[in-house]
C-alpha cells in the first residue's frame, strides 16, 4: 500500500489526475489574473506591494461606459435570441420531423467558418454599394444609408454569432416536454396558450435557462463584432481588457477589469440560478 | 344496434365512426351505445385501433367519417379542451413541476375557481381516494406508483367530467398492485356513479372491472357483451382465444353434429346456427373432465397426460390427443390421481362447448 492510497479514498484518488490538470490549466491562470490585479500598475512582479489601486483607477475612469455597452449588448442579444430561437426550437423538436436533422445541420454549418470571416461577410452585405445596397441601387435606384459601423449592426452580428448557443439547449429543453403531459393539460380544459404557459414553458425551462446563461456569458465577452461590424464606434469591456494587456502593457489594470467583469457576470448568473433552480424545475428535488 | 343497456339512457353514441390514415382504416365504422354510469371497457391487441378510437372520443383526434353523440349532441368537431370528458393517460401525464394539490386543482384553476374552493375540493377528492392530507403540498414525483395513479384519477375527477376515459393506466404496474388498483377503480366507479370508458389489451383486467366489454380487432368492434357473455359465448375464435387458455378444435358441420378432421372423429356440439358450415369448437379447460368410461360425457377422446402446471388453487394438465394438445383444468381438491404419461380418457358435454366462426 502506497502512502497515496492510504491517505485518499479511491474516488478522490482516481480524480487526482483531473484535479491536477484543472488546477494547472484552469485555476492557476485565474488566480494569476486575480493576483495581478493587486500589484502596482505597469509592473510585472507578482510579489510587489499589493493594493486596490488598480480597482480605484477603474472606478475613477470611464470604464463604466464599456461595461455598460457589454452588458447592454449581451442582454439585448439574449432577449432577441430568446424570441427568435423559441419558435425554431419548437419546430425542430415537434414540427419539422425528418427535416429537423437537415435544418440543425444548416444552423451548425456557419460554425465551421472563422467568426471574423463571417463578420466580414456581413460587411460585404451591408456596406455602401455592397450586396444589399448595391442591388437596391441598381434595381430600384434606391440608396438608403448603410448601417455598417453602428451599434445596431454590432447587435445583429452578436445575435447571428451566438444563435446556435441559444438554439440547441433550447431545442433540447423543448423536446424534454412529454407529449402526453401537454395533451393532459389540453384535455383538462387548457387553451393552447395556457398549455404553453403551464406546461411547455416551465418544463422546457432548464434548456431555456442554459441557453440564456451560455449566450449571455459569451456575449459579455464579445469583442470581434464591435471591432468588425461596429467599426470601433463602441468599445466593449473585452476590448479595454485586450488593450490593457497588449498595447498598454498594463497587466494589473487589465487584470482588475477582468476580475470585475467576472464578479459582475458571476453575480448575475448566481441570481438566475437562484431564481431557476434547474433541479427543482426538473422535479428531481 | 349493438347492445344498449336496458333501462338506462345512452350517454355516448357512436354511429359508423371511422378514422382513416391514408388508405388504412385504423377505426372502421363502429356503432356503439354506452349507457349513463356504465363501466365500459374496450379490449384489443396492440394495433387494433383502440387507442385511435379513444383519441377520437376525447377530441385529440378527429373522425374521418361517422358521428360521436354525447347525450344526443354531435361533438365530432369539439376539441379536447372544450369537451366535458377527461382522460387518465397511460403515462398518467402528471405535471412533474407541480405538487399533488396543484395537479388536482389544474382544471379548476383554468376555470377560474377561487383558491379556497379549489383547495377544499382537492382535499375532498384526496380523502375520497385515500391520499393523506399532508400530500397536498408534496411534489408528485415523490409519490409512489399507486399514489400517482390516485393523483391522476383525482385530477381527472376534479374536472367534473361527464365521461372518464382511461388509456391503460395500469399497464406499467406490477401484478399485485394492479389487482388492488383494479378493485379500487371499480369501487370509485360505484362511489362516483360516473361513466367510465376504459381501454386495455388485457381481457382479464376488463373482466374484473367492466359492466360491458367491447372486443376490437383490426379497427372493428367484433363483439360487445357482459364479461359473462364474452367468456361463455364468444362469437369468433379471436374473442375466445383472447382470455386465458382455451381448447380449440377445427370442425365442419355434419348433419346434427360436427366432424373434427384433425382428430378424425365426429363430435356432439350445440346446434349450429343457420348458414354455419365450418369453424371451431371451443372448450374451456375447466369444462374438460377425466373420464372412467367413454359414456360418461357427450364427447370422449383418449390421450396421454404430458405435463402438469400448478396454478395455486387450480391445476392444469396438458393432455395430448394425437397431434393436438388439450388443456384440462381442475380444482386442487379434484386433482388427477394418476401420473405423467398415463393414458387417459378426457371428455366434455356438448352444452359446455361453443361453436365459433374464424
Amino acid at each position: 500500500m502506497s502512502i497515496l492510497s492510504r491517505l485518499l479514498p479511491p474516488g478522490r484518488r482516481h480524480a487526482l489526475p483531473l484535479i491536477l490538470f484543472m488546477a494547472v490549466g484552469f485555476a492557476a491562470p485565474l488566480f494569476a489574473v486575480i493576483a495581478y490585479s493587486f500589484v502596482p500598475a505597469r509592473t510585472f512582479d507578482l510579489w510587489a506591494d499589493w493594493s486596490f489601486d488598480n480597482y480605484l483607477e477603474v472606478f475613477n475612469s470611464t470604464s463604466y461606459i464599456a461595461f455598460g455597452w457589454s452588458l447592454g449588448l449581451a442582454a439585448a442579444t439574449v432577449l432577441i435570441l430568446a424570441l427568435v430561437c423559441y419558435p425554431v426550437a419548437f419546430g425542430l423538436a415537434r414540427v419539422f420531423g425528418k427535416w429537423a436533422t437537415l435544418i440543425t445541420l444548416l444552423f451548425t454549418l456557419p460554425l465551421f467558418v472563422s467568426e471574423n470571416v463571417r463578420l466580414y461577410g456581413w460587411i460585404m452585405v451591408f456596406i455602401k454599394n455592397g450586396v444589399l445596397l448595391g442591388t437596391l441601387k441598381s434595381l430600384f435606384g434606391w440608396e438608403p444609408d448603410s448601417i455598417v459601423f453602428t451599434p445596431e449592426l454590432t447587435l445583429l452580428g452578436m445575435v447571428y454569432v451566438y444563435l446556435p448557443f441559444m438554439l440547441f439547449p433550447m431545442t433540447l429543453g423543448v423536446s424534454m416536454v412529454p407529449q402526453q403531459t401537454r395533451d393532459a393539460a389540453y384535455d383538462l380544459g387548457a387553451s393552447r396558450w395556457q398549455v404553453f404557459r403551464e406546461v411547455d414553458l416551465p418544463l422546457s425551462m432548464p434548456g431555456i435557462v442554459i441557453g440564456f446563461l451560455l449566450t449571455f456569458v459569451l456575449a459579455v465577452g464579445a469583442i470581434a463584432e464591435a471591432k468588425v461590424l461596429g467599426g470601433q464606434r463602441i468599445i466593449p469591456i473585452a476590448n479595454d481588457i485586450e488593450v490593457a494587456f497588449t498595447y498598454a502593457q498594463n497587466w494589473p489594470l487589465g487584470s482588475a477589469l477582468a476580475v470585475l467583469l467576472m464578479l459582475l457576470v458571476g453575480f448575475l448568473v448566481l441570481i438566475v440560478l437562484r431564481r431557476f433552480d434547474l433541479d427543482t424545475i426538473l422535479g428531481r428535488r | 344496434m349493438t347492445g344498449i343497456m336496458t333501462g338506462r339512457s345512452p350517454i355516448l353514441q357512436l354511429r359508423n365512426l371511422t378514422k382513416t390514415f391514408g388508405s388504412f382504416a385504423a377505426v372502421n365504422s363502429i356503432d356503439l351505445d354506452i349507457a349513463e354510469g356504465e363501466f365500459f371497457t374496450i379490449v384489443g391487441p396492440s394495433g387494433s385501433g383502440k387507442t385511435t378510437l379513444l383519441r377520437m372520443l376525447t377530441g385529440m383526434e378527429f373522425a374521418s367519417s361517422g358521428d360521436i353523440l354525447l347525450r344526443g349532441e354531435r361533438i365530432n368537431d369539439l376539441p379536447a379542451n372544450k369537451r366535458p370528458t377527461c382522460m387518465v393517460f397511460q403515462s398518467l401525464a402528471l405535471f412533474p413541476h407541480r405538487t399533488v394539490g396543484q395537479n388536482i386543482e389544474f382544471s379548476m384553476k383554468i376555470k377560474g375557481i377561487d383558491p379556497a374552493r379549489r383547495k377544499a375540493r382537492a382535499l375532498e377528492l384526496m380523502a375520497q381516494l385515500r391520499l393523506p392530507e399532508n400530500y397536498y403540498a408534496k411534489n408528485v414525483t415523490k409519490c409512489s406508483g399507486g399514489e400517482r395513479q390516485r393523483v391522476a384519477l383525482a385530477r381527472a375527477l376534479a374536472y367534473e367530467p361527464d365521461i372518464l376515459f382511461f388509456d391503460e393506466p395500469l399497464s406499467a404496474i406490477d401484478y399485485k398492485l394492479r389487482k388492488t388498483l383494479e378493485k379500487e377503480l371499480k369501487d370509485i366507479h360505484r362511489e362516483t356513479g360516473k361513466t367510465f370508458i376504459y381501454i386495455t389489451h388485457s381481457l382479464e383486467e376488463a373482466m374484473v372491472m367492466s359492466d360491458r366489454i367491447g372486443v376490437m380487432r383490426a379497427g372493428r368492434l367484433v363483439q360487445v357483451g357482459t364479461p359473462q357473455e364474452i367468456y361463455t359465448a364468444p362469437k369468433t375464435k379471436f374473442v375466445s382465444e383472447f382470455i386465458g387458455d382455451v381448447n380449440i378444435i377445427a370442425v365442419s358441420v355434419n348433419g346434427s353434429g360436427v366432424t373434427a378432421p384433425t382428430l378424425g372423429v365426429g363430435l356432439k356440439s350445440p346446434p349450429a346456427p343457420a348458414g354455419f358450415a365450418a369453424g371451431h369448437l371451443v372448450v374451456r379447460p375447466e369444462s374438460l373432465r377425466f373420464l372412467e368410461h367413454a359414456g360418461e360425457a357427450d364427447n370422449a377422446l383418449s390421450g396421454r397426460v404430458y405435463n402438469e402446471y400448478v396454478l395455486g388453487s387450480r391445476i392444469q394438465y396438458q393432455v395430448r390427443v394425437g397431434e393436438q394438445v388439450f388443456i384440462v383444468e381442475k380444482l386442487r381438491q379434484q386433482a388427477f390421481a394418476g401420473k405423467l404419461d398415463d393414458n387417459v380418457l378426457i371428455g366434455w358435454d356438448a352444452k359446455d362447448s361453443i361453436l365459433v366462426t374464424d
